[in-house]
């Protein structure tokens, strides 16, 4: 995977993700944080260290091990007027917090009107060599979950505007940032406030042969195989989902009515996950602007697997892509 | 504590209102039994048959500001936030009208101008939500007060035990309370905890609590104002076990014959309204006629709201669409 060079005044993904805390709760005091370990400590990732000196233990609350309990908390204090913002600390973990977040948080403005304005951060994805319970990339579960709204960004521009429209919004909000990108990514970032809006997907990189649609650290192997491929005359659309719930179903359709061609890319497991979806959806109502099958390129259904090669073949890699466009090209 | 002791430290007016509350709520009930067992409902219907003194007593303890997130047989507590009878109907027959617009059955409803918590069917999953709200107030330094319950059978769950802890680390200004009917459903108190009350439950997370006669709408009303100043002083949460006994079925389609007869002939001698009546008289607050006044007023209030929710308009089915998402938050 690529990463930028580092040069002056530029920001990683994961300090504009802080960056977007500190900002949202210095413009808004009903904001604030909780989660395991995100106060003395910093965080699992220090996304929140000098947190808890600035803000103070009221604003920065450590809580006890019970993603359950502090994610349900998050629900009442949301309810009540404030707008917390939660840490997961990892993304499997969320699924300790599943029943609140997908039977009170996602239903409670459907079931009553009681809006639930509130953020969980859930760390996710792989390639750090986390094993099964530290590398899950769990929004297929949420995806499925009337009520929520799904974010994954992946750069540190998207990363601070989508964090902060995020925390804005009147609803339960699931923020996925990946880990693997934390401090490999890095961009220099407005001086200004600014929200990247909810819904609204992103052309990564314009391209007239193959639109690649996908999100996360998964577009960074987009462009990646982008760039081989274009020595070879296929060029490749980058399609960033940026939001999975909304999903801007009109930027995919639009860039897929152009290439006539769609490899649907994702981290997470293949059966029914998000790209069975969104190749549904393609075949529903894009059937007569394709020219080729649409194409999925996913982990195999496995756990997040340990060691190195078992990692490496679990994930997918730029020449899977590369392989796959050649494939498309040609049909 | 002798019943008639405690009521002293009761305002006349509030006992008299807390006995109009126990009477609607009987009265509501027991008319939604009977349109029930006629076929005009769709759904499950849970009564608080036998159990109306916790719900009133403690809804009847709470400032207005304070927030209630009710189990499911509080309906006292619907009532006394302000909840019509014809709206509770409305709801129970899914017309346009209910709290939820169709949206939901039952007791699944809830207002936050009303400081009422939607019940979830999942027990015990508003404690944690509760405990938030309480954080909230911790938070902004305001002196209201959560008062959230569960059955026994919900006091099994995770989300029981993470909220109490939770709240009890942070000194959360929350009363829990269990409204402890002896069965689960069908499952026995026995079968449901080693423990011989939930309130031994509390003791492991540093939490003051104490067992309180369900029945008795003075006990309740007095244990439920002495926990809610306590959370109100910033001294902490408390739990409080209200035993009781579920006179009907989990719901009204479970005839409950895994209960003994001779326990439920037991305690139809505790029925906490002939105990609101036999404490009130003694007080000599009210006798004979004034109950048949009060039976008579409710009754005339049940049919009004029946009427209100047979003439009301079911929903559209394109409404199904609405509301899965919030345009503002603004109404907080």
């Amino acid at each position: 995977m690529t990463t930028t060079t580092q040069a002056a005044g530029e920001v990683s993904y994961l300090e504009a993700i802080s960056q977007a805390l500190d900002e949202e709760m210095a413009r808004d005091e009903r904001v604030f944080l909780m989660g395991e370990d995100i106060g003395a400590y910093g965080g699992a990732f220090k996304i929140t260290e000098g947190f808890l000196e600035k803000y103070g233990e009221w604003r920065v609350l450590d809580t006890p091990l019970c993603e359950s309990g502090f994610v349900g908390a998050a629900i009442g204090a949301a309810m009540m007027g404030l707008r917390p913002v939660v840490e997961m600390q990892f993304a499997d973990f969320i699924s300790c917090a599943f029943d609140q977040i997908t039977e009170v948080a996602a239903k409670n403005h459907y079931r009553w009107g009681a809006a639930v304005p509130m953020v969980i951060r859930a760390p996710f994805g792989g390639g750090v060599h986390g094993g099964p319970f530290h590398s899950e990339c769990p929004e297929g579960w949420f995806f499925h979950s009337p009520g929520l709204k799904l974010v994954a960004p992946s750069t540190p521009y998207d990363a601070k505007g989508l964090l902060k429209a995020a925390i804005r919004d009147p609803n339960p909000v699931i923020y996925f940032e990946h880990k693997f990108l934390y401090r490999r990514i890095k961009s220099s970032l407005p001086e200004e406030d600014y929200v990247v809006p909810l819904g609204k997907a992103d052309i990564k990189r314009t391209g007239n042969d193959i639109s690649v649609i996908t999100y996360g650290a998964m577009v960074h192997l987009a462009l990646e195989a982008a760039q081989t491929l274009a020595h070879e005359g296929i060029d490749l659309e980058v399609v960033d989902l940026r939001t999975l719930i909304p999903l801007d179903k009109e930027t995919i359709y639009s860039s897929v009515s152009k290439t006539s061609k769609a490899i649907v890319l994702h981290e997470d497991n293949k059966t029914g996950g998000v790209g069975a979806e969104i190749s549904a959806l393609l075949a529903e109502d894009c059937f007569d602007c394709l020219d080729g099958p649409i194409v999925r390129i996913a982990p195999p259904d496995t756990p997040v697997p340990f060691s190195t090669p078992l990692e490496e073949f679990f994930l997918p890699k730029t020449s899977d892509i590369v392989a796959a466009a050649r494939r498309l090209g040609a049909y | 504590m002798d019943c008639a002791v405690i009521a002293r430290e009761i305002k006349r007016d509030d006992l008299l209102q807390m006995y109009y509350y126990l009477r609607l709520t009987r009265a509501l009930e027991d008319r939604i039994t009977a349109l029930y067992r006629q076929g005009r409902i769709v759904g499950g219907v849970y009564t608080s048959h036998g159990m109306e003194a916790i719900a009133v007593g403690y809804a009847s303890a709470l400032e207005r500001d304070d927030i209630i997130a009710p189990f499911h047989r509080d309906m006292g507590a619907f009532l006394i936030r302000g909840f019509t009878p014809g709206e509770v109907l409305a709801q129970y027959l899914g017309k346009k009208t209910g709290p939820t617009k169709g949206k939901d059955g039952n007791v699944h409803m809830g207002d936050l101008k009303r400081g009422v918590f939607g019940f979830v069917s999942h027990l015990a999953d508003n404690l944690p939500v509760a405990a938030g709200a309480a954080l909230a107030f911790k938070i902004r330094g305001e002196s209201r007060v959560v008062f959230a319950g569960t059955g026994d059978g919900g006091s099994s769950r995770g989300d029981f035990h993470e909220a109490m802890n939770f709240a009890a680390v942070r000194k959360l200004p929350v009363v829990f309370f269990c409204n402890n009917n002896q069965y689960a459903y069908s499952t026995p108190l026995r079968l449901q905890m080693a423990v011989a009350n939930v309130v031994d439950r509390a003791q492991a997370y540093g939490m003051p609590g104490e067992i309180v006669d369900g029945n008795d709408l003075a006990a309740v009303y007095v244990a439920a104002k002495q926990a809610i100043a306590r959370a109100r002083a910033g001294e902490g949460p408390t739990f409080l076990e209200f035993k009781t006994m579920r006179m009907h079925g989990h719901s009204e389609h479970d005839p409950a014959k895994y209960v003994p007869r001779e326990l439920l002939e037991e305690w139809k001698m505790k029925d906490p309204i002939l105990k609101a009546e036999k404490l009130l008289q003694s007080l000599g607050y009210g006798g004979e006629r004034y109950f048949q006044e009060v039976v008579d007023r409710v009754k005339r209030e049940v049919e009004a709201g029946v009427e209100f929710a047979q003439q009301s308009p079911l929903p559209e089915g394109p409404d199904v669409l609405l509301g899965v998402f919030a345009d503002s938050a603004d109404s907080h």
